[in-house]
Protein backbone atom coordinates (compact mmCIF):
# COMPACT_ATOMS: atom_id res chain seq x y z
CA UNK A 1 0.00 0.00 0.00
CA UNK A 2 2.57 2.29 1.18
CA UNK A 3 4.60 2.02 -2.23
CA UNK A 4 1.87 3.18 -4.29
CA UNK A 5 0.59 6.24 -2.63
CA UNK A 6 2.25 9.49 -3.29
CA UNK A 7 4.19 11.50 -0.59
CA UNK A 8 2.72 13.89 1.58
CA UNK A 9 4.37 17.64 1.09
CA UNK A 10 4.80 19.94 4.64
CA UNK A 11 1.21 21.89 5.38
CA UNK A 12 -0.71 19.69 2.06
CA UNK A 13 -4.48 19.93 2.70
CA UNK A 14 -7.30 20.17 1.59
CA UNK A 15 -9.30 22.18 4.83
CA UNK A 16 -11.04 25.14 4.27
CA UNK A 17 -11.30 25.29 7.75
CA UNK A 18 -9.48 27.16 10.46
CA UNK A 19 -7.63 24.08 11.68
CA UNK A 20 -4.49 26.80 12.26
CA UNK A 21 -6.33 28.47 15.62
CA UNK A 22 -5.42 25.78 17.86
CA UNK A 23 -1.84 24.82 17.21
CA UNK A 24 -1.05 29.34 17.00
CA UNK A 25 -2.60 29.07 20.15
CA UNK A 26 -1.12 26.22 21.84
CA UNK A 27 2.21 28.04 20.14
CA UNK A 28 1.31 31.48 21.83
CA UNK A 29 0.78 29.80 25.32
CA UNK A 30 3.41 27.84 25.99
CA UNK A 31 5.96 30.04 24.03
CA UNK A 32 4.91 33.02 26.25
CA UNK A 33 5.08 31.11 28.98
CA UNK A 34 8.33 29.63 28.74
CA UNK A 35 9.47 33.42 28.00
CA UNK A 36 8.13 34.21 31.19
CA UNK A 37 9.19 31.51 33.85
CA UNK A 38 12.69 31.74 32.03
CA UNK A 39 12.94 35.42 32.58
CA UNK A 40 10.89 35.06 36.18
CA UNK A 41 13.77 32.27 37.07
CA UNK A 42 16.84 34.69 36.10
CA UNK A 43 15.75 37.40 38.32
CA UNK A 44 16.17 35.88 41.31
CA UNK A 45 14.73 38.76 43.14
CA UNK A 46 10.89 39.47 44.23
CA UNK A 47 9.83 36.12 45.25
CA UNK A 48 8.51 37.26 48.59
CA UNK A 49 6.74 39.49 49.72
CA UNK A 50 4.06 40.06 52.69
CA UNK A 51 3.67 35.61 53.91
CA UNK A 52 3.37 35.31 50.25
CA UNK A 53 6.57 32.73 47.97
CA UNK A 54 6.11 32.44 44.38
CA UNK A 55 5.02 29.20 43.40
CA UNK A 56 8.86 29.67 41.01
CA UNK A 57 10.79 29.21 43.68
CA UNK A 58 9.41 26.97 45.75
CA UNK A 59 10.63 24.95 47.97
CA UNK A 60 13.39 27.35 49.00
CA UNK A 61 16.48 25.14 49.08
CA UNK A 62 18.94 28.32 49.43
CA UNK A 63 17.96 31.85 50.11
CA UNK A 64 20.36 34.59 49.20
CA UNK A 65 19.86 37.56 52.31
CA UNK A 66 20.07 41.20 51.16
CA UNK A 67 18.54 40.80 47.56
CA UNK A 68 15.15 43.18 47.18
CA UNK A 69 11.84 40.96 47.95
CA UNK A 70 13.97 37.98 48.88
CA UNK A 71 12.46 35.42 51.30
CA UNK A 72 13.90 35.67 55.11
CA UNK A 73 16.60 32.86 55.76
CA UNK A 74 14.50 30.86 57.70
CA UNK A 75 12.35 30.21 55.03
CA UNK A 76 15.42 28.33 53.19
CA UNK A 77 15.77 24.41 53.65
CA UNK A 78 19.38 24.99 54.02
CA UNK A 79 20.05 28.29 54.77
CA UNK A 80 22.30 30.90 52.93
CA UNK A 81 23.36 30.66 49.51
CA UNK A 82 26.17 28.49 48.73
CA UNK A 83 29.84 29.76 47.50
CA UNK A 84 30.08 27.52 45.25
CA UNK A 85 27.33 28.19 43.05
CA UNK A 86 29.17 29.36 39.57
CA UNK A 87 29.22 33.30 39.10
CA UNK A 88 28.18 33.03 35.60
CA UNK A 89 24.64 31.57 36.94
CA UNK A 90 22.61 33.87 38.83
CA UNK A 91 21.68 33.27 42.00
CA UNK A 92 18.36 32.84 41.89
CA UNK A 93 16.69 29.89 44.04
CA UNK A 94 14.31 29.00 41.17
CA UNK A 95 17.49 27.40 38.93
CA UNK A 96 17.20 24.75 41.41
CA UNK A 97 13.70 23.74 41.41
CA UNK A 98 11.75 24.73 38.53
CA UNK A 99 12.70 21.94 36.39
CA UNK A 100 11.00 19.26 38.09
CA UNK A 101 7.39 20.65 37.47
CA UNK A 102 9.11 22.11 33.90
CA UNK A 103 9.66 18.28 33.50
CA UNK A 104 6.46 16.50 34.50
CA UNK A 105 4.45 19.44 31.96
CA UNK A 106 7.04 18.25 29.16
CA UNK A 107 6.44 14.91 29.30
CA UNK A 108 2.93 15.20 29.98
CA UNK A 109 0.59 13.15 27.51
CA UNK A 110 -1.43 16.22 27.00
CA UNK A 111 1.16 18.92 26.15
CA UNK A 112 3.65 15.78 24.17
CA UNK A 113 0.50 16.10 21.61
CA UNK A 114 0.18 19.47 21.77
CA UNK A 115 3.82 21.42 21.21
CA UNK A 116 4.15 17.98 19.08
CA UNK A 117 1.54 19.72 16.50
CA UNK A 118 2.30 23.31 17.58
CA UNK A 119 6.27 23.14 17.65
CA UNK A 120 7.36 20.15 15.66
CA UNK A 121 4.68 19.76 13.11
CA UNK A 122 4.14 16.54 13.27
CA UNK A 123 1.78 17.07 12.14
CA UNK A 124 0.68 20.71 12.47
CA UNK A 125 -3.47 19.64 12.33
CA UNK A 126 -5.15 16.80 11.60
CA UNK A 127 -5.36 15.52 8.17
CA UNK A 128 -2.36 18.53 7.68
CA UNK A 129 1.10 17.63 5.66
CA UNK A 130 3.29 16.77 8.95
CA UNK A 131 6.98 17.88 8.16
CA UNK A 132 8.87 15.15 5.78
CA UNK A 133 10.63 13.10 7.69
CA UNK A 134 13.29 10.43 6.12
CA UNK A 135 12.65 7.83 8.80
CA UNK A 136 10.06 8.78 11.48
CA UNK A 137 10.37 7.40 14.35
CA UNK A 138 7.66 8.26 16.76
CA UNK A 139 8.71 8.27 20.27
CA UNK A 140 10.76 5.05 20.26
CA UNK A 141 14.19 6.82 19.45
CA UNK A 142 15.30 10.25 20.50
CA UNK A 143 12.00 10.49 22.50
CA UNK A 144 12.02 7.20 24.36
CA UNK A 145 12.70 9.29 27.22
CA UNK A 146 9.04 9.69 27.07
CA UNK A 147 8.12 7.19 28.62
CA UNK A 148 9.55 7.62 32.27
CA UNK A 149 6.72 10.39 32.59
CA UNK A 150 5.38 8.49 35.68
CA UNK A 151 9.08 9.29 37.66
CA UNK A 152 8.14 13.20 37.04
CA UNK A 153 4.73 12.32 38.26
CA UNK A 154 5.95 11.39 41.90
CA UNK A 155 8.28 14.15 41.92
CA UNK A 156 4.84 16.55 40.94
CA UNK A 157 2.90 14.81 43.83
CA UNK A 158 5.73 16.28 45.97
CA UNK A 159 5.34 19.20 44.83
CA UNK A 160 1.79 19.66 45.33
CA UNK A 161 2.28 18.83 48.90
CA UNK A 162 5.00 21.63 49.16
CA UNK A 163 2.67 24.19 47.67
CA UNK A 164 -0.13 23.55 49.62
CA UNK A 165 1.95 23.87 52.55
CA UNK A 166 3.13 27.28 50.93
CA UNK A 167 -0.51 28.40 50.83
CA UNK A 168 -1.38 27.79 54.01
CA UNK A 169 1.76 29.31 55.71
CA UNK A 170 0.60 32.62 53.47
CA UNK A 171 -2.58 32.65 56.08
CA UNK A 172 -0.13 34.01 58.77
CA UNK A 173 2.25 37.23 58.72
CA UNK A 174 4.22 37.65 61.69
CA UNK A 175 2.30 35.04 63.91
CA UNK A 176 -0.98 36.96 63.05
CA UNK A 177 -3.52 34.77 61.37
CA UNK A 178 -4.79 36.62 58.20
CA UNK A 179 -5.43 36.75 54.85
CA UNK A 180 -5.16 38.71 51.64
CA UNK A 181 -5.49 38.51 47.81
CA UNK A 182 -2.66 37.04 47.52
CA UNK A 183 -3.46 34.20 50.00
CA UNK A 184 -6.67 33.23 47.64
CA UNK A 185 -3.74 33.47 44.85
CA UNK A 186 -2.03 31.04 46.40
CA UNK A 187 -4.88 28.56 47.58
CA UNK A 188 -6.12 28.19 44.38
CA UNK A 189 -2.29 27.30 42.86
CA UNK A 190 -2.50 24.14 44.75
CA UNK A 191 -5.71 23.37 44.10
CA UNK A 192 -5.14 23.94 40.08
CA UNK A 193 -2.30 22.24 40.04
CA UNK A 194 -3.95 19.12 41.78
CA UNK A 195 -6.58 18.67 39.64
CA UNK A 196 -3.94 18.69 36.56
CA UNK A 197 -1.25 16.50 38.29
CA UNK A 198 -4.30 13.80 40.04
CA UNK A 199 -5.67 13.91 36.22
CA UNK A 200 -2.43 12.51 35.15
CA UNK A 201 -2.37 9.49 32.56
CA UNK A 202 0.21 7.62 34.28
CA UNK A 203 -1.46 8.34 37.20
CA UNK A 204 -4.80 6.53 36.09
CA UNK A 205 -2.82 3.59 35.08
CA UNK A 206 -1.52 3.05 38.20
CA UNK A 207 -4.20 3.03 40.37
CA UNK A 208 -6.08 0.77 38.19
CA UNK A 209 -5.80 1.13 34.39
CA UNK A 210 -2.95 -1.20 34.77
CA UNK A 211 -5.56 -3.84 36.42
CA UNK A 212 -7.83 -5.63 33.85
CA UNK A 213 -10.40 -6.91 37.08
CA UNK A 214 -11.48 -4.09 39.00
CA UNK A 215 -14.19 -6.47 40.92
CA UNK A 216 -11.20 -9.10 41.92
CA UNK A 217 -10.03 -10.04 45.09
CA UNK A 218 -6.89 -8.10 46.08
CA UNK A 219 -8.57 -4.86 44.08
CA UNK A 220 -10.10 -3.21 46.85
CA UNK A 221 -11.04 -0.07 45.98
CA UNK A 222 -9.45 0.57 42.99
CA UNK A 223 -12.28 1.57 40.62
CA UNK A 224 -13.54 4.11 43.55
CA UNK A 225 -9.84 6.06 42.89
CA UNK A 226 -9.84 5.10 39.34
CA UNK A 227 -13.12 6.89 38.07
CA UNK A 228 -12.30 9.70 40.20
CA UNK A 229 -8.93 9.56 38.32
CA UNK A 230 -10.73 9.33 35.36
CA UNK A 231 -12.73 12.33 35.36
CA UNK A 232 -10.21 14.67 36.15
CA UNK A 233 -8.10 12.66 33.31
CA UNK A 234 -11.12 13.54 30.79
CA UNK A 235 -10.25 17.49 31.73
CA UNK A 236 -6.73 17.43 31.56
CA UNK A 237 -6.45 19.79 28.65
CA UNK A 238 -8.37 22.52 30.72
CA UNK A 239 -6.19 21.26 33.91
CA UNK A 240 -3.36 21.86 32.11
CA UNK A 241 -3.89 25.12 30.96
CA UNK A 242 -5.53 26.79 33.94
CA UNK A 243 -2.82 25.25 36.11
CA UNK A 244 -0.07 26.51 33.81
CA UNK A 245 -1.78 30.19 33.60
CA UNK A 246 -2.41 30.57 37.12
CA UNK A 247 1.21 29.18 38.29
CA UNK A 248 2.32 32.35 36.08
CA UNK A 249 -0.04 34.33 37.55
CA UNK A 250 0.81 33.59 40.84
CA UNK A 251 4.37 34.31 40.60
CA UNK A 252 3.79 37.76 38.87
CA UNK A 253 1.37 38.51 41.32
CA UNK A 254 3.99 38.10 44.07
CA UNK A 255 6.40 39.48 41.89
CA UNK A 256 4.38 42.62 41.44
CA UNK A 257 3.31 43.31 45.16
CA UNK A 258 6.91 42.86 46.06
CA UNK A 259 8.14 45.25 43.98
CA UNK A 260 5.40 48.03 44.83
CA UNK A 261 3.68 48.14 41.48
CA UNK A 262 0.44 46.97 42.83
CA UNK A 263 -0.85 47.04 46.32
CA UNK A 264 -2.04 43.60 48.31
CA UNK A 265 -5.59 44.02 49.88
CA UNK A 266 -5.44 42.11 53.00
CA UNK A 267 -6.44 41.74 56.28
CA UNK A 268 -2.94 42.56 58.23
CA UNK A 269 -3.34 46.27 56.79
CA UNK A 270 0.37 46.47 54.78
CA UNK B 1 -37.20 25.63 -0.34
CA UNK B 2 -34.62 23.75 -2.38
CA UNK B 3 -31.33 25.27 -2.98
CA UNK B 4 -28.75 24.57 -6.00
CA UNK B 5 -25.80 24.12 -4.82
CA UNK B 6 -21.63 23.76 -6.41
CA UNK B 7 -19.58 20.41 -5.49
CA UNK B 8 -16.34 19.46 -6.65
CA UNK B 9 -16.17 15.34 -6.41
CA UNK B 10 -12.75 13.59 -7.09
CA UNK B 11 -13.49 11.37 -10.09
CA UNK B 12 -10.71 9.07 -10.95
CA UNK B 13 -8.73 5.41 -10.77
CA UNK B 14 -5.50 4.59 -9.35
CA UNK B 15 -3.76 5.79 -12.25
CA UNK B 16 -5.26 9.30 -12.73
CA UNK B 17 -8.08 11.53 -11.30
CA UNK B 18 -9.44 15.10 -10.94
CA UNK B 19 -12.19 17.05 -9.33
CA UNK B 20 -14.88 17.20 -11.23
CA UNK B 21 -17.71 20.54 -10.55
CA UNK B 22 -21.34 19.26 -10.25
CA UNK B 23 -24.19 20.67 -9.21
CA UNK B 24 -27.54 19.70 -7.58
CA UNK B 25 -30.46 20.92 -5.41
CA UNK B 26 -30.01 20.34 -1.72
CA UNK B 27 -33.71 20.22 0.40
CA UNK B 28 -33.67 20.93 3.70
CA UNK B 29 -32.12 17.73 6.12
CA UNK B 30 -29.92 16.26 3.59
CA UNK B 31 -26.91 14.64 4.39
CA UNK B 32 -23.34 14.61 2.24
CA UNK B 33 -24.51 11.17 0.93
CA UNK B 34 -27.80 12.39 -0.49
CA UNK B 35 -26.48 15.10 -2.51
CA UNK B 36 -23.84 12.40 -4.06
CA UNK B 37 -26.88 10.17 -4.41
CA UNK B 38 -28.88 13.02 -6.28
CA UNK B 39 -25.97 13.55 -8.76
CA UNK B 40 -25.33 10.54 -9.39
CA UNK B 41 -28.94 10.15 -10.66
CA UNK B 42 -28.87 12.96 -12.22
CA UNK B 43 -25.38 13.65 -13.51
CA UNK B 44 -23.09 10.72 -12.82
CA UNK B 45 -24.62 7.42 -13.03
CA UNK B 46 -21.16 6.06 -13.16
CA UNK B 47 -19.72 8.06 -10.28
CA UNK B 48 -18.76 5.12 -7.63
CA UNK B 49 -19.63 5.85 -3.79
CA UNK B 50 -19.22 3.27 -1.02
CA UNK B 51 -22.39 2.88 1.32
CA UNK B 52 -24.87 1.07 3.18
CA UNK B 53 -26.64 1.41 6.02
CA UNK B 54 -27.30 5.12 5.61
CA UNK B 55 -27.31 5.85 9.55
CA UNK B 56 -23.28 5.99 10.35
CA UNK B 57 -22.98 2.61 11.91
CA UNK B 58 -21.62 0.40 8.76
CA UNK B 59 -19.16 2.71 8.67
CA UNK B 60 -19.11 2.35 4.71
CA UNK B 61 -19.13 6.03 3.15
CA UNK B 62 -16.03 7.33 4.46
CA UNK B 63 -14.76 9.89 2.32
CA UNK B 64 -13.11 13.46 2.90
CA UNK B 65 -15.62 16.52 2.57
CA UNK B 66 -13.49 20.01 2.57
CA UNK B 67 -10.59 18.25 3.43
CA UNK B 68 -11.95 16.67 6.59
CA UNK B 69 -12.40 12.98 7.15
CA UNK B 70 -15.90 12.30 7.67
CA UNK B 71 -18.92 9.51 6.84
CA UNK B 72 -20.86 11.22 4.03
CA UNK B 73 -24.05 10.41 6.13
CA UNK B 74 -23.48 11.86 9.29
CA UNK B 75 -22.83 15.08 7.45
CA UNK B 76 -25.35 17.62 7.27
CA UNK B 77 -25.53 19.98 4.64
CA UNK B 78 -26.34 22.55 6.62
CA UNK B 79 -23.03 22.59 8.38
CA UNK B 80 -21.48 24.56 5.67
CA UNK B 81 -22.43 27.76 4.14
CA UNK B 82 -25.11 28.24 1.59
CA UNK B 83 -22.46 29.61 -0.94
CA UNK B 84 -19.60 27.58 0.32
CA UNK B 85 -18.16 24.81 -2.40
CA UNK B 86 -18.48 21.14 -0.86
CA UNK B 87 -15.86 19.08 -2.03
CA UNK B 88 -15.50 15.25 -1.85
CA UNK B 89 -12.54 13.28 -1.83
CA UNK B 90 -11.42 9.65 -1.47
CA UNK B 91 -9.70 8.79 2.26
CA UNK B 92 -5.74 9.98 1.25
CA UNK B 93 -4.07 7.01 2.75
CA UNK B 94 -5.66 4.39 1.08
CA UNK B 95 -5.14 2.95 -2.95
CA UNK B 96 -8.45 4.69 -4.45
CA UNK B 97 -10.36 1.79 -6.49
CA UNK B 98 -12.73 3.77 -8.43
CA UNK B 99 -13.86 7.79 -7.31
CA UNK B 100 -14.85 8.19 -3.61
CA UNK B 101 -13.90 4.09 -3.07
CA UNK B 102 -10.54 3.13 -1.64
CA UNK B 103 -9.17 -0.45 -0.91
CA UNK B 104 -9.00 -0.57 2.62
CA UNK B 105 -7.75 -4.60 2.51
CA UNK B 106 -4.63 -3.58 3.99
CA UNK B 107 -6.63 -3.16 7.69
CA UNK B 108 -8.25 -6.80 7.28
CA UNK B 109 -4.43 -8.02 7.30
CA UNK B 110 -3.34 -5.94 10.27
CA UNK B 111 -6.74 -7.22 12.12
CA UNK B 112 -5.76 -10.77 11.05
CA UNK B 113 -2.20 -10.26 12.88
CA UNK B 114 -3.22 -9.70 16.07
CA UNK B 115 -3.58 -12.76 18.15
CA UNK B 116 -7.36 -12.90 19.10
CA UNK B 117 -9.75 -13.37 22.31
CA UNK B 118 -8.37 -16.21 24.65
CA UNK B 119 -10.32 -16.64 27.74
CA UNK B 120 -9.68 -18.15 30.63
CA UNK B 121 -11.23 -21.60 31.71
CA UNK B 122 -14.74 -21.62 32.36
CA UNK B 123 -16.20 -21.98 35.95
CA UNK B 124 -17.35 -25.39 37.79
CA UNK B 125 -20.99 -25.13 36.29
CA UNK B 126 -19.82 -24.13 32.81
CA UNK B 127 -20.04 -20.50 32.82
CA UNK B 128 -17.65 -17.66 32.45
CA UNK B 129 -18.62 -14.87 34.57
CA UNK B 130 -17.33 -11.13 34.65
CA UNK B 131 -18.55 -7.96 36.56
CA UNK B 132 -19.99 -4.81 34.86
CA UNK B 133 -17.73 -2.55 36.11
CA UNK B 134 -14.62 -4.95 34.57
CA UNK B 135 -15.92 -4.57 31.04
CA UNK B 136 -17.18 -0.82 31.26
CA UNK B 137 -13.96 -0.13 29.66
CA UNK B 138 -13.34 -2.61 26.80
CA UNK B 139 -17.23 -1.73 26.12
CA UNK B 140 -16.73 1.46 24.74
CA UNK B 141 -13.92 0.03 22.20
CA UNK B 142 -16.39 -2.62 21.58
CA UNK B 143 -18.55 0.60 19.35
CA UNK B 144 -16.10 1.07 16.74
CA UNK B 145 -17.80 0.41 13.07
CA UNK B 146 -14.35 -0.16 11.39
CA UNK B 147 -15.08 3.03 9.15
CA UNK B 148 -11.49 3.49 9.19
CA UNK B 149 -10.89 7.10 9.49
CA UNK B 150 -8.67 6.67 12.11
CA UNK B 151 -6.26 5.34 10.56
CA UNK B 152 -6.67 8.15 7.64
CA UNK B 153 -6.51 10.75 9.79
CA UNK B 154 -3.41 9.38 11.58
CA UNK B 155 -0.45 11.09 10.53
CA UNK B 156 2.09 7.70 10.59
CA UNK B 157 0.16 6.39 8.10
CA UNK B 158 -0.89 9.30 5.97
CA UNK B 159 2.23 11.03 5.72
CA UNK B 160 5.08 9.13 7.13
CA UNK B 161 3.31 5.66 5.40
CA UNK B 162 4.84 3.81 8.25
CA UNK B 163 2.48 0.70 7.61
CA UNK B 164 4.84 -1.47 8.17
CA UNK B 165 5.61 -0.41 11.92
CA UNK B 166 2.06 0.52 13.53
CA UNK B 167 -1.13 -0.64 12.76
CA UNK B 168 -2.77 2.16 13.33
CA UNK B 169 -5.31 3.34 16.09
CA UNK B 170 -8.53 1.37 15.53
CA UNK B 171 -5.85 -1.67 15.98
CA UNK B 172 -4.74 -0.31 18.83
CA UNK B 173 -7.86 -0.10 20.24
CA UNK B 174 -8.97 -3.62 19.30
CA UNK B 175 -5.74 -5.09 21.03
CA UNK B 176 -6.66 -2.54 24.18
CA UNK B 177 -10.04 -4.36 23.96
CA UNK B 178 -8.48 -7.56 24.01
CA UNK B 179 -5.92 -6.80 26.61
CA UNK B 180 -7.86 -4.90 29.25
CA UNK B 181 -10.82 -8.02 28.82
CA UNK B 182 -11.23 -9.19 32.17
CA UNK B 183 -11.51 -12.87 30.88
CA UNK B 184 -8.66 -12.80 28.49
CA UNK B 185 -5.51 -14.64 29.43
CA UNK B 186 -2.84 -14.02 26.23
CA UNK B 187 0.48 -11.48 26.78
CA UNK B 188 -0.09 -8.92 23.86
CA UNK B 189 2.77 -6.59 25.68
CA UNK B 190 5.37 -7.62 23.65
CA UNK B 191 4.21 -7.76 20.51
CA UNK B 192 2.24 -4.13 20.63
CA UNK B 193 5.58 -2.61 21.93
CA UNK B 194 7.53 -4.55 18.88
CA UNK B 195 5.66 -5.49 16.11
CA UNK B 196 2.06 -2.91 16.44
CA UNK B 197 4.25 -0.09 16.88
CA UNK B 198 2.88 1.55 20.38
CA UNK B 199 6.23 3.66 19.77
CA UNK B 200 5.41 5.49 17.19
CA UNK B 201 2.11 7.18 18.06
CA UNK B 202 2.88 10.68 19.59
CA UNK B 203 -0.13 11.37 20.82
CA UNK B 204 -1.83 14.09 18.79
CA UNK B 205 -5.19 12.88 19.08
CA UNK B 206 -6.72 13.03 15.55
CA UNK B 207 -7.96 9.61 15.41
CA UNK B 208 -9.99 10.55 18.38
CA UNK B 209 -11.35 13.94 16.52
CA UNK B 210 -12.56 12.30 13.77
CA UNK B 211 -14.10 9.18 15.28
CA UNK B 212 -17.96 9.02 14.24
CA UNK B 213 -18.47 7.11 17.26
CA UNK B 214 -16.69 9.49 19.79
CA UNK B 215 -14.60 6.67 20.99
CA UNK B 216 -11.65 8.05 23.41
CA UNK B 217 -8.83 6.21 21.02
CA UNK B 218 -6.07 7.89 22.31
CA UNK B 219 -6.51 8.69 26.30
CA UNK B 220 -8.60 5.21 27.02
CA UNK B 221 -7.19 2.82 24.41
CA UNK B 222 -3.30 3.87 22.76
CA UNK B 223 -1.83 5.43 26.32
CA UNK B 224 -3.44 2.92 28.20
CA UNK B 225 -1.33 0.19 26.23
CA UNK B 226 1.77 2.32 25.83
CA UNK B 227 1.31 2.88 30.00
CA UNK B 228 1.75 -1.46 29.85
CA UNK B 229 4.75 -1.34 27.91
CA UNK B 230 6.06 1.27 29.85
CA UNK B 231 5.35 -0.97 32.96
CA UNK B 232 7.24 -4.11 30.93
CA UNK B 233 10.53 -2.12 29.19
CA UNK B 234 10.92 1.23 30.46
CA UNK B 235 10.29 1.48 34.44
CA UNK B 236 12.81 0.38 36.14
CA UNK B 237 11.33 -0.18 39.95
CA UNK B 238 9.30 -2.44 38.02
CA UNK B 239 12.02 -4.15 36.26
CA UNK B 240 13.34 -4.63 39.45
CA UNK B 241 10.55 -6.13 41.19
CA UNK B 242 9.85 -8.34 38.42
CA UNK B 243 13.96 -9.68 39.02
CA UNK B 244 13.16 -9.67 43.17
CA UNK B 245 9.59 -11.16 43.01
CA UNK B 246 9.59 -13.03 39.19
CA UNK B 247 5.80 -11.19 38.84
CA UNK B 248 5.94 -10.48 34.80
CA UNK B 249 1.72 -9.02 34.01
CA UNK B 250 1.04 -6.18 36.06
CA UNK B 251 -2.48 -6.53 34.85
CA UNK B 252 -3.60 -9.92 36.31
Amino acid sequence: MAEILPRTIFLERQRSDTWWIEPVLVLLGLGAFIVYATWAAFQGDHYYTVSYLSPFYSPLIYVKSGVAGSAPLWHSLLGEWPSWWPSYLPASPAFLILMFPGLFRFTCYYYRGAYYKAFAATPPGCAVGAVPQKNYKGETFLLIFQNLHRYALYVAIIYLFILTADAVASFIYEGTLGFGVGTLVLLLNPVFLGLYTLGCHSLRHLVGGRKDCFSCAGSGPINGVYRKVSWMNRHHKLFAWVSLIWVGLSDAYVRLVSMGIITDWNTWGI
Amino acid sequence: MAKLRNFKIWRGDSDSGDLVNYQTEIDEGMVVLDAIHRIQVESAQDMAVRWNCKAGKCGSCSIEINGVPKLACMTRMNDYGEEETISCRPMKSFPVLKDLVTDVSWNYRQNQRIEPFKPRPREQDGNHRMMQEDVDRVQEFRKCIECYLCQNTCHVLRDHQKNDEFVGPRFMIRLASLEMHPLDTADRIPKIREEYGSGMCNITKCCTVVCPEHIEITDNGIIPLKERVVDRYYDPILWLKRKLFGKKDQSK
